[in-house]
């Protein structure tokens, strides 16, 4: 039992990861309709770059927080204007590999500036952990927890409440009317971008914080995907629910059936989703229409 | 093709729908084959190694094209369903002691059948989210093979594959294996090309089209794409089967995402739905990789520094700069290139 329960506590905690990440497949998603494939390279990135701003630079801890989340901001703006711009109105095959490519691609170039060692973050996150009930939470894990609860709300407030968010909703629904009212569709674009890379930059860290910085980050941002699915693909609730439960789901599974079955589960999740509810839980359902 | 050389008149249906309908033609492509399948006698084992690995790559990617070109449906999994035909030829010929000849089918049926299942998810979704659903077999299916199969595939301590024999005579070197993977690589292509003139494949152009639009004009969307789904996996068994009996030893590992990327990368470059593409998509991605190494083998030995991070960062910028230039300047890919300059050859001195 006391197994069962700190199994789930772990799932809990590293599925505010996958939330996370998700959110930000999920905000490019809904105003773009592009499937940031490469939110893993986004979080390495947003880790090398803490890194270097900390160890190599040796600036003070806020300022290299907000240097890297800066940074990474920019890398989605980059990848933003020179690869999808272009291919507004493209078919989606062009979209899906275009994104692929550049995951690949950024791999390269990390390993080409940061190369292929695996980096220890500073010491940057306050706080022990605390045991509830013989269940142990680990800080790291609690912190990335509440940053995706805190994000998310903040996200929540961003849609409802500001112009900026507002005009993301409208785009959202359509692009075409959305210009039609005076709304400048492409720099929602570049602003979903922009949050993308800092939110990813902010998992990219705290996972940094746990299992240092190196390529393999990246690999983590597939595990999201079945969450961003899970949930539906343009709810913000949806992505949310749906990290939460991967994370829990894996964590039962890795640790009552075997250690490599944590590495399917999500994916064999994601078969049955896409099977029984193409649209996800909260999506919003499309109607074809000829 | 609107455009035929000049004095080029059809007198029948059969020359109407031909392939090849000149004189000219016919020889290019027959001294094309007679060159093809004499190379092993003055190319170096190098060469061949890398014209083998075209070869193979080139019937997973003739599959795809079927599959994502001629049908609309995208697939991220070509690589697992290699891994399939690659692990079922292996482990029945090193365990079971089958000969070469008799496990290359069942590599094909069996991964056939993985592919019909991971594509049952197309009766319900389609375009991206299918991606996902194949996807998920590449992560799957390696896995699979890794830990609980490991008893029968050795999972990641790689499982040692037999050489294939005719007879007495074991194919051994580059030359002896360029002689089994080639002239199925050319029957591979024949087919292909072939099947998208078929009833099935117009079946398969309606639904790239427009799914509805084929639903309502008789055409059966599920078992269509179950069809597409099944012919693009035995194209990867193959290739997989001729993989494991080239390379000798199967690792999960040598069947990963970034395999299934430049499968879809290959497809693109050379242009999609279009047979004459996949062979230019491949040989040019092929031959680009290569020409890499060897750039970068030099690079690392002038500038002895950077060596090791230049090998591991090079390749990746190499490749995924070209893909992404591709999409965004010439997303209709080499083959489209190809038929400008055959246009052009065809009316010159005129313009237009």
């Amino acid at each position: 039992m006391q197994e069962l329960l700190q199994y789930i506590a772990n799932g809990l905690m590293v599925g505010g990861i996958y939330a996370l990440i998700a959110l930000g497949i999920v905000l490019v998603y809904k105003s773009t309709s592009i499937f940031n494939f490469i939110i893993g390279q986004m979080m390495m990135f947003g880790a090398f770059f803490f890194w270097m701003f900390a160890q190599q630079f040796n600036w003070p801890i806020w300022l290299s927080l907000l240097a890297a989340l800066a940074a990474s901001a920019g890398v989605g703006l980059l990848v933003e204007r020179l690869t999808l711009r272009p291919l507004i109105g493209q078919p989606l095959l062009s979209s899906v590999l275009v994104t692929l490519a550049m995951a690949y691609l950024l791999n390269g170039i990390a390993m080409g500036i940061w190369g292929a060692y695996q980096q220890r973050l500073p010491d940057f996150l306050p706080g022990a952990r605390v045991v509830v009930g013989g269940i142990v939470f680990a800080h790291d894990l609690l912190w990335s927890f509440g940053l995706a609860m805190v994000v998310f709300v903040l996200l929540l407030l961003f849609y409802q409440r500001t112009r900026a968010g507002l005009a993301m909703r409208a785009t959202a629904d359509s692009h075409q009317i959305a210009q039609a009212r005076g709304i400048d569709v492409r720099r929602i674009f570049a602003l979903s971008w922009a949050l993308c890379g800092v939110i990813a930059g902010i998992g990219g860290m705290l996972l940094a914080y746990r299992l240092g910085v190196s390529q393999f980050l990246s690999l983590v941002g597939l595990k999201a995907f079945p969450a961003v699915l899970f949930g539906g693909l343009d709810s913000v609730l949806g992505a949310l629910v749906g990290g939460l439960t991967v994370g829990i789901l894996e964590n039962l599974a890795g640790g009552l059936i075997d250690p490599w079955m944590s590495e399917i589960t999500p994916y064999i999740i994601l078969l049955l989703v896409l099977i029984i509810k193409p649209d996800g839980l909260f999506g919003v359902k499309r109607i074809e229409r000829i | 093709m609107a455009l035929r050389p000049c004095g080029t008149y059809d007198q029948s249906y059969a020359q109407d729908m031909a392939i090849l309908r000149t004189r000219l033609q016919w020889i290019l492509l027959i001294v094309g084959l007679v060159i093809l399948f004499t190379a092993p006698l003055y190319l170096p084992g190098r060469w061949l190694n890398l014209m083998n690995l075209i070869g193979i790559s080139l019937i997973a990617v003739l599959g795809l094209n079927i599959l994502t070109g001629y049908c609309g449906q995208i697939s991220l999994g070509q690589a697992a369903f290699m891994a399939v035909g690659a692990y079922t030829s292996g482990v029945l010929t090193a365990k079971l002691g089958w000969s070469f000849w008799a496990a290359l089918p069942c590599a094909a049926l069996s991964a056939g059948i993985v592919g019909v299942i991971f594509g049952l998810p197309s009766l319900r979704v389609k375009g991206f989210y299918l991606a996902m659903a194949t996807l998920a077999a590449q992560f799957i299916i390696p896995a699979l093979i890794a830990h609980p199969l490991e008893g029968i595939t050795h999972g990641v301590r790689s499982l040692i594959v037999p050489v294939p024999k005719i007879g007495g005579v074991a194919f051994t070197s580059p030359a002896q294996i360029y002689c089994i993977i080639i002239p199925i690589a050319v029957l591979m292509t024949f087919f292909a090309k072939n099947i998208v003139r078929t009833g099935v494949g117009r079946a398969f152009i309606a639904i790239r089209d427009n799914e509805l639009a084929a639903e309502v004009q008789g055409v059966n969307v599920f078992a269509y794409k179950l069809l597409a789904f099944f012919i693009c996996s035995v194209y990867a068994g193959i290739a997989g089967s001729l993989w494991a009996h080239w390379m000798r030893a199967l690792n999960p590992d040598h069947f990963s995402l970034i395999d299934s990327i430049w499968y879809v990368g290959m497809m693109i470059v050379g242009g999609l739905g279009s047979t004459a593409g996949a062979v230019f998509g491949v040989a040019f991605l092929r031959i680009l990789d290569e020409a890499t190494k060897v750039f970068v083998m030099w690079l690392s030995s002038v500038f002895i520094a950077w060596g090791a991070f230049l090998q591991a960062a090079f390749g990746p910028i190499v490749y995924g700069l070209v893909i992404v230039l591709f999409i965004i300047f010439e997303p209709r890919g080499l083959a489209h290139r190809w038929e400008i300059f055959k246009i052009s050859y065809r009316i010159r001195p005129f313009a237009y």
